[in-house]
């Protein structure tokens, strides 16, 4: 029902929601999640420290989250462990947006064992462009970024040793991109490392 | 691998240093050991003058699997020793990517509900819970209490099977054949009553998105009641193979050590992370299902060794008998599935739903386009950020302390290459 493609509004959808039937004249405002905005001190003091580089901070579904511009993500990223005691890192990944400008969705999932809260990080990219590694931060990044990598094609800078993790080394392309078809396959790694004609 | 380290030498280890120390090169082709050149060929291993080490400290690079029963799957380390130390690692996983995340995509929500039965296949109910509660919240649903007791009381029942399986595997690694055989044995009347609850034993997509597709079966709550009573002296049983046993001991004790700090930089979650003494569990931290009914302690260690994931391990089965026992005497009447639309358009929107799996945190973070099919699900596997650490654990250590760690990560390969 909903085409839009904007992830960070959920329009209203009445039909999937188990309270909606009642409302069908005010289509604006049914039962359904929004995005509301997200304002806690912590998120008050970013603002007044990065102002228009979080582009974004919002609570949807109770669950919290903020988009950044890509320039301040490494400093950002710093500051929610150091002094916003986000001490674990919980996630390292990434959405494609084909049709997008900027093409790439980078999220890290946060969470801090004092304060048992749980935030993501959003930035936005475009192909080809870059962004600091966040393994000097969490030594557990190394090997999700290196997924990432993998997948994607997202490359991170002063990542330690930036190679593929899941396919093997030679492979050709990424196979979480859109523009991957499903039974999409580097034929010619496949024949060369296995003998075969295709891996289907 | 190993071109160019410097250890990596044609000739045998046991031949470097003797020829260092010989100034005449022995000629291997010609000698003949009852010939008068073997008493110079002794005299050169300098028996009496023991300051002249008789083996040269190389370094080895040598593979471990991907053919390697104790490597619990097709995972390949690539171990650097130098004699029985190692001194680092490099993990190489992949062996068994299936592009989980890719197929998900391809699939509607529905369809894609027993894809997730496949990663962690020996913990397949866990699984089925983490993926069913993020639809269920992306869609702004929730199960019913009923439903939800019943979820709580097979993903109980699943942990203890998976850490059946680990201690059974786990000792056999280390030498120990007995626990496998009565583990097995035991974790047999667990499959049994998933068998009869959903007609599978291992991957068994139990339940679906809104709450469950079956109603307990005649005398499901006798059967749980039955192994409740059954399990406790069996877990006693372990612990008296295992626990003061010296040969045990000596293999787990100070192996593997991973401080806490580490364990939280590295992201490490799970039985791994409370042994190095945080006490965290997201079923008390974040409760999701009916947890938050259910009185559990939550078993921590001091040291973050082996033998303390051990004796965590153990008290999570005790713990988790607790729970499934409040939850079958209280199990509540009712609905056993909520009010789910016919066909699935979740709204545009991402949401991260995490669940305490046997062996972490398992988290799905989904991303809907407001299609039919989930425009990309991201599974945050605990298997595969946990075995990160493995070279932190097993540097300085020695070769088969490598298999006691590997055990002891308890990895299951499905999950880490996804």
């Amino acid at each position: 029902m909903p085409e839009e493609t904007n992830p960070s509004t959920p329009p209203p959808s009445g039909e999937s929601k188990p309270a909606a039937g009642h409302a069908p004249a005010a289509p604006a405002k049914p039962a359904g999640p929004t995005a509301l905005p997200w304002e806690s001190p912590m998120v008050v003091k970013l603002k007044g420290q990065y102002g228009s580089g979080i582009r974004e901070a919002s609570t949807y579904l109770g669950q919290d989250y903020m988009v950044v511009e890509p320039s301040i993500v490494a400093e950002l990223l710093q500051i929610l462990r150091d002094r916003e005691q986000f001490d674990y890192c919980v996630d390292v990944t990434a959405v494609h947006y084909p049709e997008r400008e900027k093409q790439f969705d980078l999220v890290w999932i946060l969470y801090s064992f004092s304060r048992n809260e749980r935030i993501r990080v959003k930035t936005m990219i475009g192909d080809g462009e870059s962004v600091p590694s966040a393994v000097s931060v969490w030594t557990t990044a190394n090997w999700l970024e290196r997924e990432v990598y993998d997948m994607f094609g997202i490359r991170f800078d002063g990542h330690p040793d930036l190679k593929r993790i899941l396919l093997p080394d030679g492979w050709k392309g990424h196979p979480l991109r859109k523009d991957y078809g499903i039974i999409q396959q580097d034929q010619e790694w496949v024949r060369a490392n296995l003998g075969i004609e295709s891996g289907q | 691998m190993g071109a160019g380290q410097p250890g990596n030498r044609e000739r045998p280890i046991i031949m470097t240093d003797r020829t260092i120390t010989d100034p005449k090169p022995i000629d291997t082709t010609t000698s003949d050991p009852k010939t008068s050149d073997s008493a110079r060929f002794l005299s050169h291993l300098e028996l009496d003058q023991p300051d002249k080490t008789f083996l040269d400290s190389n370094e080895l690079v040598i593979n471990m699997g991907p053919q390697h029963p104790a490597t619990h799957g097709v995972l390949r380390v690539i171990l650097k020793l130098d004699g029985e130390k190692v001194l680092g690692t490099e993990c190489v996983i992949g062996y068994l990517h299936r592009g989980v995340e890719k197929i998900a995509e391809n699939r509607t929500y529905t369809m894609f509900n027993p894809y997730v039965d496949r990663m962690d296949y020996v913990a397949a109910v866990s699984n089925g819970l983490g993926y069913c509660e993020a639809v269920e919240k992306l869609l702004n649903i929730e199960a019913p209490p009923r439903a939800k007791y019943i979820r709580v009381i097979l993903t109980e029942l699943n942990r203890m099977a998976s850490h059946q399986l680990w201690l059974g595997t786990h000792a056999l690694d280390i030498g120990a054949m007995t626990p496998l055989f009565y583990t097995f044995r035991d974790r047999e009347e667990i499959l049994k009553i998933f068998e009869k609850y959903c007609g599978a034993r291992l991957t068994t997509h139990a339940f679906r998105i809104g709450g469950c597709q079956y109603e307990t079966y005649e005398g499901f709550e006798r059967d749980v009641t039955k192994f409740l009573d059954f399990a406790p002296p069996k877990i006693d049983e372990y612990e008296e193979l295992l626990t003061t046993n010296r040969i045990w001991l000596e293999r787990t004790k100070n192996v593997g050590v991973i401080s806490r700090a580490d364990a939280i930089a590295l992201g490490v979650t799970g039985p791994v992370l409370r042994a190095s003494g945080v006490k965290w569990d997201l079923r008390k931290a974040q409760p999701y299902a009916a947890y938050s009914d259910f009185d559990f302690e939550i078993p921590i260690g001091a040291n973050g060794d082996t033998y303390d994931r051990y004796t965590v391990r153990m008290e999570e089965m005790r713990q988790s008998l607790r729970i499934i026992r409040q939850a079958v005497e209280r199990i509540p009447e009712g609905p056993i599935m909520a009010k789910v639309p016919k066909v699935m358009k979740p709204p545009v929107g991402e949401v991260y739903h995490s669940i305490e799996a046997p062996k972490g945190e398992l988290g799905y973070f989904i991303v809907s386009d407001g299609s039919t099919q989930p425009y990309r699900v991201r599974v945050r596997p605990p298997s595969f950020v946990n075995l990160q650490a493995l070279d932190v654990m097993v540097r300085g250590a020695l070769v088969a302390d490598v298999i006691a760690v590997i055990g002891t990560l308890d990895i299951v390969l499905g999950e880490v290459d996804r």
